[in-house]
């Protein structure tokens, strides 16, 4: 039997993409997964994704939680567990189509639900806490059950293959979202499984990562005190979490999160104007052990935005592109040309330089 | 010849390329990598979007690309020569030994990152526009031409970090940026200014700019402090 993350460790890129529009226009997934095509060699075939965000406006009020059974008495007796505490609107299995590509996919399934009142009050946490929490532990606690994408309005789709395959394999070209995340996977320490593909998700938030974060464990370690599990060994888990806890739980904006994760050196920090250093230094001092070392280029996406960010050394590609109201981001200039042939705008972003780009209130 | 790029993966567009015996013309480019990988004797023009490692290995080719490049364009590179009418990604000219990198644009991070010479071998890189962060890193060899054209900081943080060999031409007085303490940074004298001007000729006729103006500088020169700036800073050698 194939060995799973975590159980081995194979040392070894990545492709990032994603789009967004500031009017909150709904495209479909057909761009997204083209502009996979000519970065197909940053992948190596063990894991492609995707998140969608607006897909799901008939349910819009209700968490979409996409699960992977490995089998069917799994999918019983987790609906058991979920129809005590949340009210399920909706059941079905997810759309797929079969094609040569991909194999061997375990149970994929959808549900759309709201949490029982009852339960919230007896617990006295916010929905949201509730959701993440019932989340984590099913990904903890039950055996082959895995909740892969648990946000509202928005879903994760993922794989192992290739991106522009597992984009095919979900019929994403059937959603329409506003904003889109996608990943090419070639995994650099743990082998390909479906629950190990990017995006990774909590609630509406989700990562896209290419990197190898070397301050994982001792990332993992702080956020674990919080009540995150990292059950899967991989780096971009942690980075999920981390975003998590400083922008839902701590409150802080993208930006001020960014600052954390990619903090300037003291060097740097040391230059800046006199309210800017003190900004920056309360920051790396309060969350010294969310600092994330190593190279990375993350797009992470959340209710209303996106935000895309480099580490502070800048060790892995990321290019910009705007034309009218859509921003275009990729590991390749090639592969935003591929979605806007006629960008008018393109830049590659500084180290630690985050790009956020929000879709206008109400839009969305 | 025209090759049209659109349904050729890496290898196939490179194999076209080596069959063809006149110069070719490549179009719709895609992202394709390694394109002319350690080619000699050739003339290869590019229309789209060329992919990382553009002429990799290059041995003598010509090389032009009429719009941007991505990473790791002339990674080692040994001979010959690649224009690029755009700007470029991060890690251009990486462990370079020989031949020019011209670029219209500006570079990403890292552009001549331990780049090197030997002899008659003496890879050179001009840009027109900024840098990016880390210019010149690890550099042991060749010259680098940073020419500002289009105003904006010349370079971005920490240029010339462990650099222990050839030289970087600024043209710009660079009182805003601090070099690390193994190098110095001067004004550029006759000499130096006598050593660029064939480069600096070579990119104005290229892009259409003025010699003479662009060499009235101001230029700064940085170069290692000695022949062992890090002496003990890691073992005693």
């Amino acid at each position: 039997m194939m060995k799973k993350e975590g159980q081995i460790r194979i040392p070894s890129g990545c492709a990032i993409a994603a789009v967004i529009s500031k009017e909150g226009e709904r495209m479909s997934g057909r761009p997204i997964m083209d502009a996979m095509r000519p970065m197909h060699d940053r992948s190596n075939g063990l894991g492609g994704g995707f998140a969608a965000y607006g897909i799901y406006p008939e349910y819009k009020d209700f968490y979409a939680l996409h699960f992977f059974f490995n089998e069917r008495a799994t999918r019983k007796s987790c609906e058991q567990f979920l129809k005590e505490r949340f009210e399920i609107v909706k059941s079905e299995i997810m759309p797929t189509r079969k094609i040569p590509a991909i194999t061997d996919e375990p149970i994929i399934w959808r549900y759309f639900v709201s949490p029982l009142r009852s339960v919230l009050a007896s617990l006295q946490l916010d929905e949201k806490e509730f959701v993440a929490r019932t989340v984590i532990k099913i990904n903890t606690e039950m055996e082959g059950a895995f909740v892969f994408s648990c946000g509202k309005n928005m879903g994760a789709f993922k794989a192992v293959g290739f991106p522009e395959d597992v984009g095919a394999f979900y019929k994403l070209e059937e959603y329409a979202g506003y904003a889109w995340t996608a990943h090419g996977r070639y995994p650099t320490n743990t082998p390909g499984w479906w629950g190990g593909a990017h995006p990774f998700t909590l609630l509406d938030l989700s990562v896209v990562h290419n990197g190898e974060i070397s301050s994982y464990d001792a990332n993992r370690r702080f956020i674990e005190m919080f009540g995150y599990q990292c059950n899967l060994q991989t780096d971009t888990e942690v980075i999920t979490y981390i975003m998590d806890y400083l922008l839902r739980i701590q409150g802080l904006t993208p930006e001020e999160a960014a600052h954390v994760i990619a903090a300037p050196f003291w060097s740097t920090i040391e230059k800046r104007p006199a309210d800017e250093r003190e900004r920056l230094t309360y920051l790396r001092t309060v969350f010294s052990g969310l600092l994330v070392t190593g190279p990375f280029s993350i797009v992470v996406g959340f209710e209303g935005g996106l935000m895309a960010l480099n580490d502070r050394l800048k060790l892995r590609s990321m290019v910009v592109g705007e034309k009218d109201d859509k921003v275009y981001i990729a590991s390749e200039e090639a592969a935003i040309r591929v979605m806007e042939p006629n960008v008018t705008k393109i830049y590659a972003p500084a180290g630690g330089e985050p790009v956020i780009i929000k879709v206008k209130e109400g839009r969305f | 010849m025209l090759i049209n790029a659109e349904a050729l993966d890496h290898r196939a567009l490179n194999d076209r390329i080596r069959e063809a015996e006149e110069p070719c013309q490549i179009t719709h480019c895609r992202g394709q990598r390694f394109i002319a990988a350690g080619m000699g004797e050739k003339k290869i023009g590019i229309d789209g979007i060329p992919g990382n490692a553009l002429g990799a290995y290059l041995n003598g080719a010509t090389v032009t690309v009429n719009g941007n490049a991505q990473d790791a364009v002339g990674d080692t590179m040994n001979d010959g020569e690649i224009v690029v009418h755009g700007s470029i990604g991060d890690a251009a000219g990486y462990a370079m030994r020989g031949g020019r990198i011209l670029v219209k644009g500006n570079a990403g991070y890292r552009a001549g990152i331990h780049m090197k010479e030997y002899r008659e071998k003496v890879p050179v890189i001009v840009i027109g526009g900024r840098a990016g962060s880390f210019l010149g890193e690890y550099q042991a060899g060749g010259k680098i031409i940073v020419l500002g054209l289009d105003g904006g900081p010349i370079v971005g943080d920490f240029p010339c970090t462990g650099m222990h060999g050839g030289k970087v031409l600024l043209r710009s007085d660079c009182t805003n940026i601090s070099f690390p303490a193994q190098v110095s940074a001067k004004t550029a004298d006759d000499a130096d200014l006598a050593e660029i001007l064939p480069y600096v000729s070579e990119f104005c006729a290229l892009f259409g700019y003025e010699t003479e103006q662009i060499m009235r500088g101001p230029f700064t020169v940085v170069t290692p402090d000695s022949n062992n700036p890090y002496h003990q800073m890691y073992v005693s050698n």
